[in-house]
């Protein structure tokens, strides 16, 4: 004889979950009641929003899928956001609701939320379970489905009834639905045009997305891009897929890529496309993303193939599997003429300027200096904006995994709690935050979760004042006109100690790197409100519909200036 | 183009839903669609007329074939295959024209199924083809209302590989 409560959290331990994110109610006390007969933790949040993204901060530090758990109704509701934020960028979330019980579903009862119907396009798949003898089943299926394939987030919804009953239960078979993805087989026509293409290239290129970093290919990419000399991008959420110190490595591509990476996509004439979607942020006008290239687009998604951009080889399965098999069809080759034209292509903007600011406190100096003081052995995680941007320039990531950020939905807010998932995941590793104030603010209540959790967490907010990217657009496209952009924060830093956190405030650049190495110092977690230049820019930066090549420079350009605003309505 | 698609899905609540939230999100104009229980237990069939390029229907066929209960998709566009739909039309039928009307059905091997004072419903199956072509004939009479399935579709010949379901371990 066992529970519905008993089966599901025998279900999570069986498959191995150690942590549940999440906050209960009504609709989940007979779980939580079950819970302390399990080894598994519990981590109280302080908003479903962030019980979903430390879920996820969690599965992107670890590799294994994250669970979060809402009661019904508005517990749900707010999960919504941060399911589809795992959605965008394919991480593997399992999360778990408490529906009404079955006889009032459909009545509008109390805290009923139709949570199945809401999160369908933002789901792999999800379940409403109605059935005790279909929840183990539902269950195991659930966490198989999160992490194959493209990995994505699968919600199941129990009805309390069904947490509740006592009754005998048999161990489900282990049966395989027919809609599952099948293993698919090294597509041997396809690599060998592939490796072709690579072989004949006069100007290749590679282009790492986070595919890489899911598969964990970081050495297979290496060697084939060291093997044939390959000079190599990455879109955001590929950055910490190749050592950004190494010579081939071109930085980040995009809307606020380096000249080089973008140069390097619009020149080429063979690209290979690693674990990418090709989304607008990266390509700029699609129409006119790598003019001259042969593209080869290696996704475990077969839906992705050809959806924003012209495909000329698809290679469709794992980045592992598929770049092992790929390397030995690779010819041994030098490209010297193309990486020095590529190189040429470095020096077209100016990175040191901000850095040697005497006067005034730079947003990209602060993360230039916790660079410095961590030498890069650090998971960051950040949250979106200017902030994220400036991050993704000048941190220079060299370990695999360093870096995880929202890149598919840009989920302000999303810092604070994916650390705590981090955190949680690789106790021993040292985390830092990095935050605007403005997305801070949407989640700052997590600060109690670190306390609460003893969480060792450094946090640093970009403090302009300003919703910083918005306010930038503003600047460039609308004359100026910062409507609805400058935003009141506390001071922060004495919030943090309201919260019983360390807080420290910089004002001024000499106070910067003291401030970081207390940090660092400080065993516990610490919160660092740097007060940076209000009207800072990022720049490289590819206006909307665009083309990759046509990037504004800022006045720090070593050549040219500012370029014409965009044309209306080019983009797709 | 119009491409006409055979999906096979499993016969779990809400797939229909599934589907139909996609298309909307995705923005797929879907003329009709037809479903109903297939040879197998627990696994349905569903026929659609999509409008779209070869791109944007690869695309789709994709997207569809991801969803965890569609079991596969089948573009029969161009290729030999059986298709019928079956559509009611009643159409004004005042006592003088009744024969008329009456010997247009029997060209097209549709029938009458009801009779009113001053009304026929003419039940026709077929090929696209031929339903449109019957409608425009009875149109001059006065169509007072048409209920159309949307198409079914069948391969000609030997049942193809796709069409084959995974056998349960």
């Amino acid at each position: 004889m066992t529970t519905g409560a008993a089966i599901l959290w025998d279900c999570l331990v069986q498959d191995g979950v150690e942590v549940v994110f999440g906050i209960p109610g009504g609709a989940v006390v007979h779980l939580v009641d079950a819970l302390p007969q399990y080894p598994i933790r519990f981590v109280l949040m302080r908003h479903e929003q962030a019980a979903a993204h430390a879920a996820d901060g969690y599965a992107r530090a670890t590799g294994k899928d994250g669970v979060c758990m809402a009661t019904s109704g508005p517990g749900a509701t707010n999960l919504v956001t941060g399911i589809a934020t795992a959605y965008m960028d394919s991480v593997p979330l399992v999360a778990i609701t408490g529906q009404v019980p079955t006889p009032v579903i459909g009545t509008d009862a109390f805290q009923e939320m139709d949570i199945t119907g809401g999160t369908l396009p933002i789901t792999k798949h999800n379940y409403l379970v109605t059935e005790f003898s279909e929840l183990a089943r539902t269950v195991r299926e659930a966490f198989r489905l999160a992490r194959s394939g493209r990995p994505g987030p699968v919600l199941i919804d129990i009805a309390k009834d069904v947490q509740m009953r006592r009754a005998e239960s048999t161990r489900p078979e282990d049966v395989d639905s027919p809609g599952h993805s099948v293993h698919r087989p090294v597509p041997e026509a396809a690599l060998r045009r592939a490796a072709e293409l690579l072989n004949r290239a006069q100007k290749p290129l590679i282009l790492a997305g986070h595919g890489v970093v899911l598969t964990q290919a970081f050495a297979e990419l290496r060697g084939l891009a060291e093997r044939l000399e390959i000079p190599l991008a990455t879109t955001l959420l590929g950055i910490s897929a190749f050592p950004e110190s190494h010579p081939l490595s071109l930085g980040m591509a995009g809307m606020h890529g380096t000249p080089q990476a973008n140069r390097a996509i619009q020149a080429c004439d063979v690209l290979l496309a690693v674990g990418t979607r090709f989304d607008d942020r990266l390509t700029g006008d699609p129409e006119a993303f790598a003019p001259r290239a042969r593209i080869v687009h290696l996704d475990i998604d077969p839906a992705e193939i050809g959806k924003n951009v012209r495909v000329d080889v698809p290679l469709v399965g794992d980045a592992q599997k598929i770049l092992s098999a790929l390397l030995p069809l690779a010819e041994p080759a030098r490209h010297p003429q193309w990486i020095s034209e590529i190189e040429a292509w470095r020096g077209e903007f100016s990175w040191d300027e901000p850095l040697q600011d005497p006067d005034r406190v730079r947003p990209q100096y602060v993360i230039h200096e916790l660079r410095r003081a961590t030498g890069g052995e650090v998971l960051v995680v950040s949250d979106v904006g200017q902030n994220q941007m400036w991050e993704a320039q000048y941190f220079q990531h060299v370990r695999p995994g360093s870096l995880i950020t929202s890149g598919g939905l840009g989920t302000m807010g999303f810092a604070l709690p994916a650390a705590i998932g981090a955190q949680v995941g690789q106790p021993d590793q040292l985390v830092w935050v990095v935050a605007g104030d403005g997305g801070f603010q949407m989640t700052l209540q997590e600060l109690a979760t670190v306390v609460q959790e003893r969480l060792p967490i450094k946090i640093a907010i970009i403090n302009n004042s300003y919703l910083g990217l918005v306010r930038q657009w503003q600047e460039l496209f609308f004359d100026r006109n910062y409507s609805a952009t400058a935003i009141a924060g506390p001071d922060f830093a004495q919030l943090a100690r309201a919260y019983g956190i360390q807080g420290l405030t910089v004002r001024s650049r000499e106070e910067v790197r003291p401030a970081i190495t207390a940090a660092t110092k400080d065993p516990g977690p610490v919160l660092i409100d740097f007060v940076v230049e209000q009207e800072e820019n990022v720049f490289p930066m590819v206006a909307p519909g665009r083309a990759l090549s046509e990037m504004l420079l800022g006045d720090r350009s070593s050549c040219c200036s500012m370029g014409r605003a965009p044309a209306e309505g080019k983009q797709r | 183009m119009r491409h006409t698609l055979v999906a096979t899905v499993e016969d779990k609540p809400g797939v229909l839903n599934r589907m139909v939230s996609l298309f909307r999100r995705r923005r797929y104009n879907i003329e009709s669609l037809a479903v109903g229980h297939s040879e197998r237990p627990g696994i349905s069939r569903m026929t659609l007329v999509v409008e779209g390029d070869d791109r944007v229907i690869e695309l789709m066929k994709n997207q569809l074939e991801k969803l965890v209960n569609v079991i596969g998709v089948v573009d029969v566009t161009g290729q030999p295959a059986v298709t019928r739909e079956l559509t009611l039309i009643r159409v004004e039928a005042p006592l003088p024209r009744r024969q008329e009307i009456s010997h247009l059905v029997e060209l097209f091997r549709a029938r009458v199924v009801d009779v009113d004072h001053d009304s026929f419903i003419v039940e026709v199956t077929g090929t696209e083809d031929k339903v449109n072509g019957l409608i425009s004939l009875l149109d001059p009479f006065g169509i007072q209302e048409l209920v159309r399935t949307g198409q079914v579709a069948m391969l000609r010949g030997a049942v193809p590989k796709a069409y084959k379901i995974a056998v349960f371990k």
